[in-house]
């Protein structure tokens, strides 16, 4: 996960709490997506940013689990061809995982 | 009209081992956060020889030895399945070991920053005097004096005036820093800059040689790189262009950089292509040379699936734009597709943007374009790494959009695929694969008739620079030419004759019909 996000999301936390938060996921592939939300639960596993070793415990979902809460029309012109395009079952199956 | 053509592309890859250790920045951060880092100590056990990288078939593709398609004969994992017979030397350009590489960076050092120790710089001259595109460059004279010793070189890398060079493992010479404390002339971005002028420069040569265009017939090149060069005044000043092609004594060539992260070399050849059809200019090169800090960029990843490191080469590319030839294909420059501030950043709206408006503004449907060159990452290195197949998601977004313009059933979307895709082939360097290394295939396939019309896209992450969360892209079609040359006056009559004679005969036959 990109290193700046970390630490935007690390800076929001301390800011907010942890308790007010949830990530909204938007990538493409299960593997790079569950890897985000790993890394806002348990910590960066590659150890490389902000978050390594930092357990936020925040819950991560990906924008494709939303769909019912947010307006059709919007969904339809923003996200209906990815959900075509992507492996959709792959990606929540993997962003579930982190959820505990 | 005349349009612009496409007189020729050229491709070149270092591969560049050493440089993957101490330039790449997934290593230089992994070494400033964590000096004693397994990831480091493991990396040299995992790198490629020269001829394993050679001999791995996306980057004969590259080259010009083979067709994107003919990968799908090649099983995967392609690192494990070497092309037999490969050869450096390719139809479309070279790839170029690491040690006459940095003989190269040495050559074309305006400013002596380059140290190389002596046996090592005698061995890099006598390659490169021999080498048949390079021999001929006045700048290898540099090559014969000015050398160092290795106690000179350790004394200035350790004392943190200069960044290293490495090869084999061995300490062969250093890059200084421009200036005493200026961070945009640092001994690093010296390096990094001196890396892409050398690449692109090499490139440029290839164009020379493989086109038969005279240097001095260059009238502009433009430079689309992700560096940037400058001193603390203008960081990004410039001017790569004219430095590269001083050192191909493009003497009567001006030239100027062109900037847009990805998105550059489409940016790039759309204004080339705009300087040719205007008559500004006759013969424009629009060429980017290589990044050394993306070197490795997923290698831990690699390392962690049991990969070797597969970016271990760096691209370059030089395209040559000239004026209507009768027979190179023709960049219509009415069928520009441009990803606009107001556009959005969704890939819905992306693809709406660079694919969907300009086709709709020439009436052309997707399946009228034949094939769709568009981040031609290979998969080979950034499926491990978890990128996923950016090509294959690119075409399957394409489909996805013909079907939701209902000009195609989704039932169809695997046949479409099929139909407007292919494999990607080339090294993850940002600019490197976007787009323009299908513009040499392009030009073969058009030639032997198998294609007739290809949309060339170049997408570009803007974020990064941290100025604005815009995406950018654009796109433009590439087109067999038909032969038809406007000789001049600017109006064909016998065209315009034709034009009138059609439409009576219709008038007339609406009348009959009636």
């Amino acid at each position: 996960m990109d290193l700046e996000n970390q630490a935007r999301i690390k800076g929001f936390c301390e800011q907010y709490g942890n308790e007010e938060l949830l990530v909204v996921l938007g990538g493409g592939e299960a593997e790079a997506s569950g890897l985000a939300a790993e890394t806002v639960s348990a910590g960066d596993p590659t150890f490389a940013g902000p978050l390594a070793g930092v357990s936020l415990g925040l819950k991560a979902y990906h924008m494709f689990e939303l769909k019912d809460e947010v307006d059709p029309a919007i969904y339809e012109a923003q996200i209906s061809m990815m959900e075509m395009v992507l492996d959709v079952d792959a990606i929540i199956s993997e962003v579930k995982t982190y959820r505990g | 009209m005349n349009f612009p053509v496409l007189k020729g592309a050229s491709y070149a890859l270092i591969q560049a081992s050493d440089m993957i250790l101490h330039q790449g920045s997934t290593q230089t951060s992994e070494r400033h956060l964590n000096p004693d880092s397994e990831h480091l100590k493991v990396l040299p056990s995992k790198l490629r020889s020269f001829e394993d990288a050679v001999g791995y078939a996306p980057n004969q593709v590259y080259i010009g030895n083979m067709r994107p398609k003919d990968l799908e004969k090649v099983a995967a994992p392609w690192y494990e399945n070497p092309v037999k017979g490969a050869t450096r030397q390719g139809k479309h350009g070279e790839m170029m070991p690491q040690d006459e590489f940095i003989g190269l960076m040495k050559a074309v050092d305006a400013f002596e920053l380059v140290l190389l120790e002596e046996s090592f710089q005698k061995a890099a001259e006598a390659k490169l005097t021999a080498h048949p595109v390079v021999s001929g460059w006045k700048f290898l004279e540099k090559l014969q004096k000015g050398h160092a010793t290795q106690a000179q070189i350790e004394e200035l890398v350790s004392g943190k005036k200069a960044e290293g060079i490495y090869n084999d493992g061995k300490l062969v010479g250093c890059v200084k820093k421009a200036h005493d404390f200026d961070a945009a002339l640092s001994e690093h971005v010296m390096f990094e800059n001196l890396v892409s002028k050398a690449s692109a420069a090499f490139c440029l040569e290839l164009l020379l040689k493989n086109t038969g265009l005279a240097a001095g017939e260059v009238d502009y090149i433009i430079e689309c790189s992700e560096e940037a060069c400058g001193d603390m005044n203008q960081r990004g000043g410039g001017n790569f262009a004219k430095a590269i092609g001083e050192v191909c004594g493009c003497v009567n060539a001006t030239g100027s950089d062109t900037r847009s992260f990805c998105a550059g070399p489409a940016h790039a050849l759309v204004l080339a292509s705009s300087l040719v059809q205007s008559g500004v200019y006759k013969n424009v090169v629009v060429l980017a040379g290589g990044s050394c800090a993306k070197l490795g960029m997923n290698s831990k990843n690699h390392i962690a699936k049991g990969l070797p490191v597969l970016e271990d080469v760096m691209g370059a590319f030089a395209v040559h734009i000239g004026e209507n030839d009768g027979t190179s294909p023709v960049i219509r420059t009415d069928i520009v597709g441009r990803h606009t501030i107001g556009s959005g950043a969704t890939p819905q709206a992306v693809m709406q943007a660079l694919i969907a408006d300009p086709l709709d503004r020439a009436g052309l449907k997707i399946l009228d374009v034949d094939t769709f060159s568009t981040e031609m990452h290979d998969p080979g290195v950034m499926v491990p790494a978890g990128a996923g197949n950016v090509p294959e998601a690119n075409y399957k977004m394409i489909a996805a959009l013909g079907v939701m313009r209902k000009e195609f059933d989704k039932s169809e979307l695997g046949s479409v695929l099929e139909r407007i895709g292919m494999p990607g082939y080339a090294p993850p360097q940002g600019h490197i694969p976007s787009g323009v290394p299908f513009m040499a295939h392009c030009k073969d396939l058009m030639a032997e008739g198998t294609l007739n019309r290809v949309m060339i896209v170049g997408k570009g992450s803007l974020f990064l620079g941290r100025l604005t969360n815009l995406f950018d892209g654009v796109s433009f079609i590439v087109e067999k030419n038909s032969g038809a040359v406007d000789a001049g006056g600017g109006t064909d009559k016998e065209a315009i004759r034709q034009m009138v004679a059609e439409a009576m005969q219709n008038f007339a036959a609406s009348l009959r019909a009636e």
